[in-house]
């Protein structure tokens, strides 16, 4: 992401072109035309209208009346925000630190491998990653199935009795967010051996000379050369867990949905559910805020560590 | 750690050819080593297992004891699912609402990008600045005023309805064109241009052909990505002959009864396609992947 901003400050005077070139307008226009039309339809209108609306009581279709911030001033009093606002931080903490952690232990294993090995060991990890969410659920539901799953017997073994872990509260969502690591990790995995492959093998070469230990030349050349990766990493898993819902959604069906239930999922209950559009947008903007307030603090609190 | 430590300290002493010896007898890197293997065998035996149990009777499924594999291989389970359920229609739906959805992103963002990258216009810093932002929002956060437009569109229930949205869900793209075409050196297109080349020509003969491989490796990302969407099609699509198959294989349950060969059967049915793609194509996704997170590979 680094690169993309430092990429826009091109300059922008070509010193051999004084004069402005009307010609290039009309292709320009003609180039940027569909991209613009379907971002200021898709993308813009709906979020502008999302803001109006979650100022508005309102069903999900049809006209509401101007209430100003009273969805707001409710959402702070309602009960299962603050619920799934913890369970939505919780589900991030569950899965985000795990899955960077183990990503890349995995890709330094992985990347000690040569040849088809490598190959075939990455496609294990990686293979998950590219399947739908609805696989992934009917896979480890199998898994899992408190009559024949397989795992039942390890949970027999230590827990003397076979466990619906999805529908044991206080398993739920740790077993939910390990589905997650299981399925996602295959990112992360490649993500840490591309930074990896982009340190000098010299550097390894010149430390063992020196007498550097294994460990010594983990602590000292890998992990502070790895660590923008790793801020790359956990910014980019921290946006997407945020919006959990699939996973919490199919494997929570026709259990105890208000215990489980994250933002993403809110907005589904509000909006679609109940028919409240406005108070359902008012969780959207407040989600969106959330995102980005987190990400922007992650982002500058994690750069600040990588420069010390 | 402490073995790691010791021998470590002992390799500073050693003349370079003992040194030599000990790195060949790295105890401590077969011990990595194997333990990647074995967490890569245990990472992929779930889809293994899955695998093998559609593969079983019903009756050997729910039997006591861990089966690696059937007595009785059968392809019963996927034989029913193919005729006895709606998943064909799935399959097509999802072919043609992804492929729709990956020509449009492709093609629209490789244009902008290039007129970005190469073009002198009004508004074009603003442009760029907005396609930067809009990252920052999460599209399912969009879902509410998605689902009010199409229906004011009359869409629900539609492929327009399933497309349309999900043609902003990757903004990536047109970053990733426009670095692109800033790299390909300027004296191609002033020659070109001197041999009388419009825009257009410049685009589709020259910037376009040169980078094929970052067109390929982004149409099957955003292939895989639209046929693995959920959450979208889900809201948008409440009859079942409309749906695709990550929606549909999760609404089969109860017709079956349970029937773990075949629900299970139905989920490898799904996964199927992109699982070949990823096979066949994995430099590409794995060169996409690191396109898309910002990694220039």
């Amino acid at each position: 992401m680094a690169s993309i901003t430092e990429n826009s400050a091109e300059p922008e005077i070509r010193l051999n072109k004084p004069r402005t070139d009307y010609s290039e307008w009309g292709y320009a226009a003609l180039f940027v035309a569909p991209f613009v039309i379907i971002y200021a339809v898709l993308f813009i209108y709906p979020t502008i209208q999302m803001i109006w609306l979650s100022l508005q009581k309102a069903p999900l279709i049809g006209p509401g009346t101007w209430i100003g911030i009273d969805n707001y001033v409710r959402l702070f009093k309602d009960r299962l925000f603050s619920v799934a606002l913890w369970n939505t931080v919780y589900f991030v903490l569950l899965s985000v630190i795990p899955s960077t952690i183990l990503g890349l232990v995995i890709a330094l294993g992985v990347n000690r491998l040569k040849g088809w090995l490598q190959s075939v060991i990455l496609a294990c990890f990686f293979l998950p990653y590219i399947l739908p969410v609805t696989v992934v659920y009917r896979v480890w539901n199998w898994m899992f199935d408190s009559q024949f799953g397989i795992l039942q017997y390890p949970i027999h073994f230590f827990f003397g009795a076979n466990v619906p872990v999805f529908r044991t509260l206080p398993l739920f969502m740790p077993t939910v967010a390990f589905v997650t690591v299981w399925w996602l990790i295959g990112f992360n995995v490649l993500l840490f051996i591309a930074g990896l492959r982009n340190i000098s093998p010299e550097i390894y070469e010149s430390a063992s000379l020196d007498g550097a230990s294994r460990w010594q030349q983990f602590s000292r050349i890998t992990w502070p050369l790895i660590w923008p990766v790793t801020v790359l990493v956990l910014t980019i898993q921290l946006i997407l867990q945020f919006k959990i819902f699939d996973q919490v959604y199919l494997f929570g069906q026709g259990g105890r949905t208000d215990a489980t239930m994250g933002l993403v999922q809110l907005i589904y209950r509000n909006a679609f559910q109940k028919n409240m559009g406005g108070y359902g947008a008012a969780v959207a903007v407040t989600l969106f805020a959330v995102i980005v307030i987190f990400s922007v603090l992650q982002y500058q609190l994690l750069r600040a560590r990588g420069e010390k | 750690m402490t073995a790691e430590a010791t021998a470590g300290s002992v390799a500073g002493e050693m003349t370079p050819r003992q040194r030599k010896v000990i790195k060949t007898l790295d105890v401590v890197g077969l011990i990595v080593t194997i333990a990647t293997v074995v967490g890569g065998i245990l990472w992929a035996f779930p889809l293994y297992w899955a695998i093998v149990t559609t593969l079983k009777p019903e009756f050997e499924v729910v039997q006591p004891g861990v089966q690696l594999w059937p007595e009785h291989v059968t392809l019963d389970a996927y034989i029913h699912v193919l005729t006895a359920s709606n998943i064909g229609r799935w399959y097509l739906n999802s072919l043609f609402t992804s492929g729709v959805i990956t020509v449009v992103v492709v093609m629209m963002s490789a244009l902008a990008g290039y007129a970005i990258s190469q073009l002198k216009f009004p508004g074009r810093r603003l442009l760029w600045w907005i396609i930067l932002a809009s990252f920052m929002i999460p599209v399912p956060a969009l879902i509410v005023n998605h689902f009010v437009l199409m229906s004011q569109f009359k869409l629900i229930n539609t492929y327009l309805g399933v497309i349309l949205p999900q043609l902003v869900y990757s903004p990536v793209t047109v970053i990733i064109y426009k670095q692109f075409f800033d790299s390909v050196p300027k004296e191609f297109r002033e020659a070109a241009k001197i041999d009388g080349a419009n825009e257009l020509q410049l685009f589709f003969r020259l910037y376009l052909p040169m980078n094929w491989g970052i067109t390929t490796a982004l149409a099957i990302i955003t292939f895989i990505g639209a046929w693995n969407q959920f959450l979208w099609p889900f809201l948008s699509v409440t009859e079942e002959p409309m749906m695709n198959i990550a929606v549909g294989i999760s609404q089969v349950f109860d017709a079956f009864g349970v029937k773990y060969a075949r629900d299970l059967a139905t989920a490898i049915l799904a996964g199927l396609p992109v699982a070949i793609v990823y096979l066949i194509f994995q430099r590409r996704v794995t060169q996409a992947i690191m396109l898309t997170a910002g990694i220039k590979g």
